[in-house]
């Protein structure tokens, strides 16, 4: 964190400094965060959820855990603890490393790209109810899955949507309070980790025994009613073939602990940079739209708009509400033109056929099946595997770079490695590029949307210099020339593009005279008219805006771009992101007038969980929301996460939908049954539990299983894409990639400063002196890194902040690099993203950059 | 320094220095200064500090020390955000023959640039090896204490900058009392190796710009106990009486021969 968001660490040193806070830090590296951490715990690369799992295992078996009353009252009436699962469940423990259910996947040669290599039938994972035993998950953020079935038939166009989703409702599951029942939750959780020992994560991860001992006594010692421990992950966790059950696993063990929903808890991504958490809310992903609902698919029975929501819908908790957002959305899309006739335009609507994530994409193009690419703020020329990658974009027809320099990505034709080795000539390179300088942050308005869901608005310094232009006027000068480009097509196809309502140009008034802080730039659009179309108005009087989600009508009264984004901008004037009034230093309380959060403004989510189930604070020192019964309503110093009115002792309504169906102590109102999923029926493709699996390349086996790896990661099989076996000898040591504070991602933005590059001038590597001995490399000598894609070469840093990893009596062997480099900017070096694969997760499908194996020798 | 006006300085707690160079980068963007080689010099192989030292263009440096058992199981990295002391008795401006060194009104001390003629005599002078010839002005360049800013009634940009508070800037009796409560708070927490450098007047009168530390001041790279040029004034002068002293007897032995034999001359042209 130090390393990578210096600026927020700021504030876990003011906790450490001004009130005593803890600090520990996990990492394969001792780096600049370690050196400020009271505890430092090593740990290989690729072993995160044997170390958690470790946490885990060493709290359900603590005195403490098993004795303190508020544990087992927060995990039975807040998490899915007590809920049974079905009889038919296997876990890994009992199948080898696999659960129930495990399937090949039937791969259609050529597209979609999916990667698939195998794909789990979730039905056993599901809920025990009562005469149901083939029930449904009651699925929360539902599963993408392109192969997913589904129980629902086809359901009748004149049907409600209100219908549609009381439709779904399944019977309750059934529960054991006491805890005790081999099948709840809580049992199946304590079985799948029993091997999960200390000296297990010693073996598996490398972290002396004693080291992991201190971290769980200090988690565990900081977790209850009157403390609480938070956990802070960046890509770090995520880029791995399992990311997603990493952090899951975290989430597992902060339910145990009670650290969710209360102030000082959570796990919160490092993903602030560049609006990373806004590119996922009004998404720049290919698998959702806006406000995390599945993004249209032909793979799925998507056929109609209610279909779509027989699929995808979810009866209880707030997603009851998705007919409300997913029409306003469509009326935002198509405006008049989209009435209930026309099932709102939906058949208008792009629909996905496969992954079109980053990978998939390279590989299509390396296969000639896509003929241009825009390339916005990215360098994929250094990127993964990139000397397929740049393979791949040597077959386009077209491409577009929109950045600040000729980055790595405009110039690839003519001086890239392969072309400078006389491999390729650019002359035999058909790809027409297009360059477009782009414009800075400071010389835009717009907002950003930080890692706690916090919109802060930014008006701009000055105007960008000569062709410049910001990625708003690109993106609305591109939409408006394709849609009178598209005007006079009478193809069913180019429907949508012309029925697409795009009226963000500013009135005449402000162009003559645009305010301080606004572009004055010719065609740049009104970014205050984009932030309306995503808030949300009455449909029709757009000066009518929406003041939050609950407003929302499924009759196309309502127009809203992104639901979880309603009430950022609740009236003319009022740009909520904007405001900047900063609480008195002392003051307790969210900062409820600095930016916007969503959803609502609620700083801490779920914070229903910051009361006990009879709504008193779990103690003063951690009060937040409570329930005031003589005023009879909740108060605190955040927006409760509830309605505000419905009293703790509140019932669930039988038979009802949405948060009526929640009863007045769930916290967790976006999961259909209100509570934390300790265990997942559903929403995940690769287990209902996380579970240690080796990365793809590895020099161990897994000492916890027979399964070495996931058995439904995705790996893209092209002749440019090889795997070292499990335990290769020609690639004997693990390697992790990562960024330094110095620098920013591929460069663009660092590699041209001479401020900066002054400070990391040079690409290296990291290695202990124990490796370098081994093989006679001294400090800054040049260094031969390989893998079975790629060889670069680095200069040598060796330090003792990197050792062996003594494991179960092996020597492990770590290396590290810095991916920043490239051969543009005042600064070049070797593109370390070369040695990369592109093998990934099978739910987000991010690739497994942080830990792979190589060899080094000295060069 | 003018009445009323309160000293002022840096307080820069190393214990809470996470390395990040912000110090080192707004330093040089408020002051234009230029990057080594235009910033692509070879990287030096000292942990991860590639700018090495202060100099005329680098008027803030970033100090990065590897402390660690061979085994690991003790182990610090010690970081430290290095820049002008500027000493209440400081030698450079003692030594400084056109007086282009002077002491501000913040009782910080300052080249004034356009008075510098490039001798380099501060340059020797300065027990902290602060100083150094800027190669785009010629002249002896430092840390101003951003005495523009200042003058602005702004903060200096290196410690605006600094996102952990590392650097502190402020009237120097208040940053005593800060730095004083944070090595208390460390020895209680069992860091006993805290202690401040330069907050009291054991040399050089005092350092306007001091430091906490966790290591012996060698260990980052400072004299344990620098001196002014001064304190060589009195031995010097007794040798340089006596030399004196010595050239008047062997001047007057001269003198004396030569009339001697002025006179022997004299009374062989009178034979």
């Amino acid at each position: 964190m130090a390393e990578c968001h210096p600026v927020a660490f700021r504030w876990p040193m003011k906790a450490k400094t001004e009130n005593g806070a803890k600090l520990i830090h996990i990492d394969p590296r001792f780096t600049r965060t370690s050196a400020m951490c009271d505890i430092y715990a090593p740990a290989r690369a690729g072993s995160d959820i044997a170390f958690l799992g470790g946490l885990i295992n060493y709290v359900l078996n603590s005195e403490r855990w098993n004795s303190d009353p508020f544990f087992r009252e927060y995990v039975v009436n807040y998490t899915n603890a007590a809920t049974i699962i079905r009889k038919d469940f296997r876990d890994a423990e009992d199948l080898n490393g696999v659960f129930s259910g495990l399937m090949e996947y039937q791969n259609k040669a050529g597209w979609p790209y999916d990667g698939f290599v195998g794909t789990y039938q979730t039905d056993s994972w599901q809920y025990s109810s009562h005469g149901e035993e083939q029930g449904e998950p009651r699925g929360g953020e539902e599963s993408s899955s392109p192969g997913r079935t589904q129980a629902q038939g086809k359901t009748g166009k004149k049907q409600s949507f209100e219908s549609v989703i009381r439709s779904l409702l399944k019977p309750p599951p059934e529960r054991d309070e006491t805890l005790k029942n081999p099948r709840c939750v809580l049992q199946v959780v304590k079985r799948h980790f029993s091997r999960y020992t200390p000296e297990m994560v010693e073996q598996v991860t490398g972290c002396p025994r004693e080291t992991f001992l201190k971290v769980a006594e200090t988690v565990l010692a900081n977790s209850g009613r009157d403390r609480t421990t938070g956990w802070v992950y960046a890509v770090g966790w995520t880029q791995h073939t399992n990311g997603p059950q990493v952090i899951g696993c975290c989430a597992l063990l902060q339910l145990l602990l009670g650290n969710m929903g209360r102030p000082g808890g959570g796990i919160m991504a490092l993903r602030g940079h560049a609006s990373i958490q806004g590119s996922t809310d009004v998404p720049t992903l290919y698998h959702s739209i806006h406000g995390y609902m599945p993004a249209m698919s032909a793979l799925k029975d998507h056929q109609t708009l209610r279909d779509y929501l027989a699929t995808e819908g979810v009866p209880t908790g707030v997603w009851g509400g998705m007919p409300k957002y997913l029409v306003s959305y469509l009326k935002s899309m198509y405006g008049s033109a989209a009435t209930p006739d026309n099932d709102f335009g939906y058949d208008w609507h792009p629909k996905i056929s496969g992954d079109h994530s980053h990978m998939p994409m390279f590989v299509a193009m390396a296969d000639k099946r896509v003929k241009g690419m825009i390339c916005v703020g990215q360098n994929p020329a250094t990127s993964l595997n990139s000397a397929l990658e740049r393979q791949g974009m040597r077959n386009l027809e077209w491409l577009v770079v929109k950045d600040n320099f000729l980055t790595e990505s405009a110039t690839y034709w003519h001086r890239a490695p392969e072309v400078e080795r006389g491999e390729i000539k650019p002359e035999d390179i058909p790809t027409e590029v297009f360059f477009f300088p782009s414009a800075q942050v400071a010389e835009t308005e717009g907002s950003f949307t930080n890692t706690q869901r916090m919109l802060q608005w930014h008006f701009k310094a000055a105007d960008p210099p000569g062709q410049c232009r910001s990625d708003l006027w690109f993106t609305h000068q591109l939409a408006l020339r394709l849609k009178s480009l598209y005007a006079e097509s009478n193809l069913p196809r180019d429907e949508g593009f012309k029925k697409l309502v795009w009226e963000f140009d500013p009135d005449p008034i402000r162009t003559a005279f645009p305010l301080p802080g606004t572009s004055s730039i010719a065609g740049e659009p009104d970014a205050q008219k984009v932030l309306r179309e995503i808030n949300g108005y009455r449909t029709g009087l757009p000066d009518q805006h929406l003041a939050g989600y609950d407003e929302l009508k499924d009759d196309g009264s309502t127009t809203c771009a992104s639901w979880i984004y309603c009430g950022v901008f609740p009236a003319p004037g009022q740009n909520l992101a904007a405001v900047r009034i900063a609480s008195p230093p002392e003051a307790r309380g969210a900062l409820l007038t600095w930016g916007w959060t969503w959803p609502a403004n609620r700083r801490v989510i779920y914070n229903r969980a910051s009361a006990d189930p009879a709504g008193r604070p779990w103690s003063e020192r951690k009060k937040w929301i409570w329930w005031d019964p003589s005023q009879k309503k909740w108060m605190g110093h955040d927006v409760p996460d509830f309605p505000v009115t419905k009293p703790p002792d509140a019932p669930a309504k039988p038979g009802a939908i949405g948060l009526d169906a929640l009863s007045g102590k769930d916290p967790f109102i976006l999961k259909a049954d209100g509570v934390g999923w300790l265990f997942n029926p559903a929403g995940l493709l690769d287990g209902p539990l996380p579970t240690h699996y080796e990365p793809i390349e590895s020099p161990v086996r897994n000492a916890l299983y027979r399964q070495q790896a996931s058995p439904v990661l995705k790996y893209w099989n092209h002749e440019g894409n090889p795997l070292a076996p499990v335990q290769d000898p020609r690639f004997p040591y693990v390697i992790t990639t990562y960024r330094l504070t110095e620098h920013y991602l591929a460069g663009a933005m660092s590699r041209w400063n001479p401020w900066l590059t002054e400070l990391m001038p040079e690409l290296f590597i990291e290695l202990s002196p124990e490796l370098a001995q081994e093989k006679g490399i001294h400090n800054t000598d040049w260094v031969r890194i390989s893998t079975p894609r790629a060889e670069i070469r680095a200069k040598a840093l060796v330090t003792r902040r990197l050792r062996p990893f003594r494991m179960g009596g092996k020597v492990v062997h770590q290396v590290g690099m810095p991916w920043h480099w490239g051969w543009e900017g005042v600064v070049t070096g070797d593109v370390v993203n070369t040695l990369s694969s592109l093998v990934g997760d099978p739910n987000v499908s991010i690739h497994e950059g942080k830990a792979f194996v190589c060899n080094v020798e000295k060069a | 320094m003018a009445s009323g006006a309160e000293p002022m300085g840096f307080y820069t707690d190393t214990t809470v220095c996470i390395g990040c160079k912000a110090c080192e980068v707004a330093c040089k963007e408020w002051n234009q200064l230029p990057a080594t080689e235009g910033g692509a010099h070879e990287m030096s192989g000292d942990s991860y500090d590639n700018t090495r030292r202060l100099d005329g263009i680098h008027w803030r440096h970033v100090k990065f020390i590897e402390q660690f058992s061979e085994d690991r199981s003790d182990g610090r990295w010690l970081m430290m955000s290095d820049v002008c002391k500027h000493c209440v008795n400081a030698p450079c401006l003692e030594v400084c023959p056109t007086g282009a060194i002077i002491r501000t009104e913040f009782d910080t001390v300052v080249i004034q640039s356009d008075t510098c003629n490039g001798c380099r005599a501060c340059i020797g002078a300065c027990p902290f090896g602060v100083i150094g010839i800027n190669d785009v002005s010629n002249v002896a360049q430092k840390c101003t204490l951003c005495y523009d800013r200042l003058q602005a009634g702004m903060e200096p940009a290196c410690s605006q900058a600094c996102p952990t508070d590392s650097i502190r800037f402020g009237p120097i009796r208040e940053l005593k009392q800060m730095a004083e409560a944070r090595v208390t708070q460390l020895h209680q927490l069992g860091e006993k190796r805290a202690h401040l450098y330069g907050a009291d007047e054991k040399f050089l009168g005092g350092l306007n710009s001091f430091y906490l530390l966790v290591d012996q001041p060698e260990v980052y790279g400072l004299p344990r106990s620098p001196k002014m040029p001064t304190r060589n004034l009195i031995p010097s002068s007794l040798w340089s009486t006596a030399g004196a002293a010595l050239l008047a007897l062997l001047g007057m032995v001269g003198l004396r021969k030569r009339r001697m034999d002025e006179r022997a001359a004299e009374a062989d042209t009178d034979v």
